[in-house]
């Protein structure tokens, strides 16, 4: 038997907007919750290196000696793990996709974060000649 | 006669993942189909070994973009058992929740994968479409499209109010109106029906002999659920499982469609019986034995063991997936079918094979 459902489907589709943006001239749709891009604030990160020893993907490389802590990109999966182990919750997710990527030879794909330098020790005050 | 090899796959407009099989033609008549497979193994069992128990989740359920939150599920509910956790009933609600939105989402791009496979292309942007509200719901909720990453040892990560809950699913059961019209014209439309009624019949004795699960056991008249043995809350939610008895495409494709408004019912259920707060249980000392578990996932039976040996390293982990089962039954239903229903018959066991190979 012929039917009018996809007719009637058609026919309405001829009134309606798309169901589709622009992208990425209009950007897409986003929620509070929506794991976009990994952040580290790095005033309060430790350089433990947790995240890097539980991230599932190995993306996350830290060096505590040089206080340098670097993802790499196209290898982190989103999943939130190291945001969810980070024991001084520096770790947080941006809603907004990263931008695309285009420069992978030249290492545009990690991303390299640095701590604030230790500040000098005050030198030691001269023993008192006593 | 002269019989002609024709090679489908692994690259073919109509599947969206490797999957190679060598037909072998009278005309255009096929009358032996070989399947190779191994295009993408990706040694995901390999990997957990190597990965802390709690961490492998997240690679658990990367084993598939489309069931990806049963994946992950599965596992979870696995060693939970090894450790004998008790997971709160909030989490438990919320776990039969994303389940049946999972199915929802798998079963409407698998109607527009159809569609598109027997030609019909308006009707798969329509599928589709409606998909994308509720892959909202997901990103909304778990933060994540298609990925979740909301599923841990347990319980699950994020919680969702009991209002959220409730305008989540009546906005659910307002978009069902929108399906049902959509659906309609796979079960009514006089194009789709010459394509789908009567091809690749299979019955129950064959589906059952050849080891078929999911709606392609389902539709040829077997009443075979795995949520009927009321894992996670699934014991508290009144259904039975939707099942057909025609045996060919368009009852696979019925029983899937029956099986979203299902989905949206249970999800109702799931709203008014919620109860709790907690959302996670603490998870002490290591999971040392071993455990089967079985789910149903959008495409049939899932088959999950864990080994784990005391230590934060599980000893082996292995999956079955549904697809693996069901491609026997689909060599059968494509002996003797003509070339141009080829991609019609292997759609309808809704292939994933990146699953079945992980």
């Amino acid at each position: 038997m012929f039917s009018m459902a996809m007719l009637k489907t058609t026919i309405a589709n001829l009134f309606r907007k798309p169901a589709t943006v622009l992208y990425p001239f209009v950007p897409g749709k986003v929620y509070a919750n929506t794991r976009g891009e990994v952040m580290n604030d790095t005033d309060s990160c430790i350089f433990c290196g947790i995240c890097q020893r539980r991230c599932p993907a190995n993306a996350i490389t830290v060096n505590r000696a040089a206080k340098e802590w670097k993802i790499e990109r196209l290898r982190c999966i989103v999943c939130g793990n190291c945001a969810d182990v980070c024991p001084k919750k520096c770790l947080s997710f941006d809603n907004q996709y990263p931008k695309p990527l285009a420069g992978y030879e030249k290492g545009e794909n990690v991303k390299t974060l640095h701590g604030k330098p230790d500040e000098p020790k005050p030198p030691a005050a001269p023993a008192n000649p006593a | 006669m002269k019989k002609t090899i024709l090679p489908l796959g692994p690259q073919h407009p109509v599947l969206p993942e490797p999957l190679s099989f060598d037909l072998v033609l009278e005309n255009e008549k096929v009358i032996e189909a070989v399947p190779s497979i191994g295009y993408i193994h990706r040694g995901l069992e390999l990997l957990a070994p190597k990965k802390e128990f709690t961490d492998y989740v997240y690679v658990a359920e990367r084993i598939c973009g489309i069931c990806s939150f049963i994946h992950g599920l599965g596992y979870c509910q696995a060693v939970e058992q090894v450790m004998k956790t008790e997971v709160p009933e909030r989490a438990q609600y919320l776990r039969v929740f994303w389940s049946e939105l999972s199915r929802v989402h798998s079963h409407l791009l698998w109607l527009g994968l159809a569609a598109d496979a027997f030609g019909f292309e308006n009707l798969f942007m329509q599928t589709w479409r409606l998909r994308e509200h509720v892959l909202g719901i997901f990103e909304k909720t778990t933060g994540g499209r298609v990925i979740f990453s909301v599923c841990k040892v347990g319980g699950v990560k994020k919680n969702i109010s009991d209002e959220d809950l409730k305008a989540m699913v009546t906005g659910l059961e307002t978009l069902a109106a929108e399906i049902k019209t959509t659906t309609d014209v796979f079960l009514n439309d006089y194009s789709a029906k010459q394509r789908l009624c009567g091809l690749g019949v299979l019955s129950k004795e064959d589906a059952w002999h050849l080891g078929a699960v999911g709606p392609v056991l389902r539709a040829s008249g077997s009443s075979t659920d795995v949520r009927m043995t009321g894992y996670a809350k699934y014991g508290e939610l009144d259904f039975a499982p939707v099942v057909e008895t025609a045996g060919d495409c368009y009852a696979r494709c019925k029983v899937r469609i029956r099986e979203i408004f299902q989905s949206i019912n249970l999800m109702r259920q799931v709203c008014g019986k919620i109860k709790g707060e907690a959302i996670e249980a603490k998870i002490t000392g290591m999971p040392d034995g071993e455990c089967f578990m079985r789910l149903e996932q959008p495409r049939g039976e899932v088959v999950y063991y864990v080994k784990g040996n005391g230590t934060k390293f599980l000893e082996r982990f292995r999956v079955r997936t549904p697809t693996f089962a069901n491609i026997p039954p689909a060599i059968v239903t494509l002996k003797g079918s003509q070339l141009a229903d080829v991609p019609t018959l292997l759609l309808s066991i809704d292939p994933c094979i990146s699953c079945t190979e992980r």
